[in-house]
């Protein structure tokens, strides 16, 4: 069996992604390339006697290195091993298209072209003499169709066609001034018998175009000293020509000469009356309208939330039922405390937590999905770029942001669609500042026990939209401190809008569960059964003894007070409570006691936790709500009001929950940027309690 | 006083100068297709001028402001 690995480019929104979920019986392997959070998808098929392995790679204009993505793609089309490349381009804008098709061709590897989008083109009048474009670029071409399947299968057998066959030279050419210096550069390579593994007209065109990977190759070779006078007068020569100054221009202007001819021999089209408006003009006149665009953009958002978390609460109980359930089924078959308190308060416990989200993940990145695919997303960063961009942040950034007052964990995996790394980290980082759904039974709870019913409503919107508006100046004071530097320029490109294929969504939603369940759920379990371990250990029998003997001898009314204060003391020399001892004196300045850092503790590994953890620790044992009106008035019996309010201030801005963490770590790029994260939140938060609590006490 | 993007008007056709910006930016704008001597239509802007819309050859090409007033346009002539 022949292995034939193929490097899969294309611009953005070619269909990419779609024609090679149309080739076929596909396994589809999701990773991340090496030391980047940009996602790798590799795709393997049989056909006949050959095992193809495609690699997607990110879709880019041109093999230039401005995003991360496009870094990626011209870093893999350099340095790994592959046998073809396979480009991908629209056939309805083959004009914007074949501009990386003739930078593809100076490679020269082995390459085919498949011209996506066929059926389009045709609605469109478009007709493309493919045979004859072919013979014009030297490289095989492919008419076809990933929505309706058209011309697959001759792609599949071209693609082994490419493969036997000998790499032909490709056609690319360039204007005779240009032509006369690769020649004079050919012939000095060819006089020198310089040795290279690729031809030396690519040579001549790559030190011409400036292309540093060349330069450093030929830098260490003796046959710069020769070359570099003949080169540099090259350049001077073309550049006096063509009146321009900078290389990368006169490229760029050749590649379109390049192709306009092509394209004027191969592409002829029927001429659209250019005042009539095409359906995406007919959309946008609604969807970014100048005063209408803004509104229609919230409800949507509106709707998409309501559908998260209204819809998502569904299956959510149903989730949490199961596994209650399987918690009780599990634990009444082991015999042995300590191990059934392992499994089913550990391992079970945390890994239900997990699952509990997913399908709150799954609904919104269907949402997400679906806005990304059909191209309204790029029009929301155009609305929104005017506000954002006053507070370092990008027009994209508002999705995350409000998702964020959900759940932090799909809003951390939202800000994915930032393309750029700058942008992407400065939202991951104020992303905890929205108060995701978690703290609110917390918040609910303190306010019901400090706060008089008439005013819990205001108090809480002054949480949720305190924390906003801290988060969003906070952005401009990481923007101008941090993350300093030239902001990165907004140019992007509005695509056609296009109904993406259900299958498509389904593959990209089933891919972020699959990888949210996979990292976060076995780290998660893991540290959830380090968390139980904390706060269960060490034992203290004597104790527990002691005060079993109290409780059978106590009268019935008594018994679970007793039970209760037993719990609390068993917390209170638990590691867990050893540590918030220790740390105590931090709490201090801020009026917090050992109880109230134990609970914010708990917080760590999930907000929900802190309600029950109150509970314990004030006796009423674990299975407390926030509506628990007894657990309110000890609340309000031992906290003061100052205290109570640094406290809230904390659970509004220090670090989200354990799961939240993790995912945090995979989409900023490493466990330092936890560190940050950690050192960022806990300074902020700290202060703000500290002046909060100050301000309180005046009251 | 170079006239720029901004300097548009609204579904009018013009023609690019010259981009005064270098590096990244010129390097991304020329991905786009934009760069001297291709036909530019102005299509619309948001609400306060923060972000433009273009369109070159067939796409649609959303900028801010800033890099909008870097790219210098003159009429196209219909003769």
């Amino acid at each position: 069996m022949k292995q034939i690995k193929i490097a899969l480019v294309g611009q953005p929104n070619v269909g990419k992604s779609m024609l090679t979920n149309a080739m076929g019986d596909t396994t589809l392997h999701v990773g991340n390339f090496s030391g980047v959070t940009v996602e790798k998808k590799e795709i393997k098929f049989k056909y006949k006697d050959y095992s193809i392995n495609i690699v997607d790679l990110p879709g880019t204009y041109m093999l230039t290195n401005y995003s991360m993505e496009e870094k990626v793609t011209s870093d893999f089309l350099n340095n790994e091993q592959y046998d073809l490349i396979l480009n991908v381009a629209d056939s309805t804008n083959l004009e914007r298209n074949l501009q990386l098709t003739s930078e593809l061709l100076n490679l020269d590897r082995k390459m085919l072209i498949a011209l996506n989008m066929t059926d389009e083109a045709k609605k469109e009048g478009i007709s493309i003499d493919a045979q004859y474009m072919s013979e014009l670029l030297g490289v095989r071409i492919t008419k076809v169709s990933a929505a309706t399947k058209e011309g697959i299968s001759e792609l599949i057998q071209n693609i082994v066609t490419t493969y036997e066959s000998n790499k032909k030279q490709n056609k690319l050419v360039f204007s005779e001034s240009i032509e006369e210096e690769i020649r004079n550069i050919e012939q000095h390579l060819n006089d020198n018998k310089f040795q290279t593994e690729y031809s030396y007209r690519k040579i001549a065109i790559d030190l011409i175009s400036e292309d540093k990977e060349r330069y450093k190759e030929l830098l260490e070779n003796p046959i710069w000293v020769t070359l570099q006078p003949i080169l540099l007068e090259a350049k001077n020569h073309i550049k006096i020509h063509h009146d321009e100054e900078a290389m990368i221009d006169i490229f760029a202007d050749e590649f379109i000469s390049f192709n306009t001819a092509i394209l004027t021999e191969t592409v002829k089209e029927k001429n659209v009356d250019s005042e009539k408006l095409t359906t995406t003009q007919k959309i946008d006149n609604i969807f970014i309208h100048p005063i209408l665009g803004i509104p229609i953009f919230l409800f949507l958002m509106w709707g998409l939330f309501q559908l998260t978390f209204e819809v998502g609460s569904i299956p959510m109980d149903w989730i949490d039922g199961f596994f209650g359930w399987l918690g009780d089924t599990v634990g009444n078959n082991i015999a042995n405390d300590d191990l059934r308190s392992l499994i089913v308060d550990g391992l079970i416990g945390g890994v239900g937590a997990v699952v509990l989200f997913v399908p709150n993940i799954i609904i919104l990145f269907v949402g997400i999905a679906l806005l990304e695919g059909t191209g309204y997303m790029s029009r929301v960063a155009y609305l929104l770029d005017g506000f954002f961009h006053k507070f370092g942040l990008h027009g994209q950034s508002f999705i995350p942001l409000v998702t964020g007052f959900g759940c932090s964990i799909p809003a951390y995996m939202g800000a994915r669609i930032l393309k750029n790394d700058k942008d992407r980290l400065l939202t991951l980082f104020i992303i905890g500042f929205m108060s995701c759904g978690a703290r609110l039974p917390v918040y609910v709870l303190f306010i019901g026990a400090f706060f008089a019913p008439q005013y819990a409503g205001n108090a809480l919107f002054a949480i949720y939209i305190g924390g906003a508006i801290i988060g969003i100046i906070l952005a401009k004071v990481l923007k101008m401190t941090a993350f300093k530097g030239e902001s990165e320029p907004f140019v992007m490109e509005m695509p056609k809008y296009r109904m993406p294929s259900a299958m498509l969504i389904w593959h990209t939603v089933k891919i972020k569960t699959f990888m949210y369940l996979k990292k976060a759920g076995t780290f998660i379990a893991a540290a959830s059964l380090l968390i139980w371990f904390l706060s269960n250990y060490p034992k203290n029998d004597t104790l527990t003894f002691e005060f079993e003997q109290k409780i059978t001898s106590a009268q019935e009314a008594q018994k679970d007070d007793l039970s209760n204060l037993l719990n609390e003391k068993l917390l209170e020399q638990s590691y867990l409570g050893q540590v918030g001892k220790l740390i105590e004196p931090l709490f201090e300045p801020l009026g917090m006691d050992w109880k109230m850092a134990v609970a914010l503790q708990t917080g760590l590994a999930a907000k929900e936790v802190v309600v029950s953890t109150l509970g314990v620790l004030y006796s009423l044992g674990g299975d407390v709500d926030e509506e628990n009106s007894s657990l309110k008035e000890r609340l309000y019996a031992n906290i003061p009001f100052a205290s109570a309010v640094a406290f809230i201030i904390i659970m509004m801005m220090y670090l989200p929950c354990l799961a939240a963490t993790v995912v945090f770590s995979r989409e900023a790029g490493g466990f330092k940027y936890v560190a940050y994260l950690f050192v960022f939140t806990t300074t902020v938060a700290y202060l703000f309690a500290f002046v909060g609590y100050h301000i309180a006490l005046l009251f | 006083m170079n006239k720029t993007i901004v300097d548009c008007l609204l579904n009018k056709t013009y023609i690019i100068k010259k981009l005064h910006t270098t590096g990244a930016l010129r390097q991304r704008l020329i991905s786009f297709g934009i760069l001297k001597g291709v036909q530019i239509k102005y299509l619309s802007s948001t609400n306060l001028h923060a972000t433009y819309e273009i369109q070159v050859g067939k796409m649609s090409i959303a900028l801010r402001k800033e890099e909008a007033m870097k790219i210098e346009v003159e009429d196209y002539e219909t003769n």
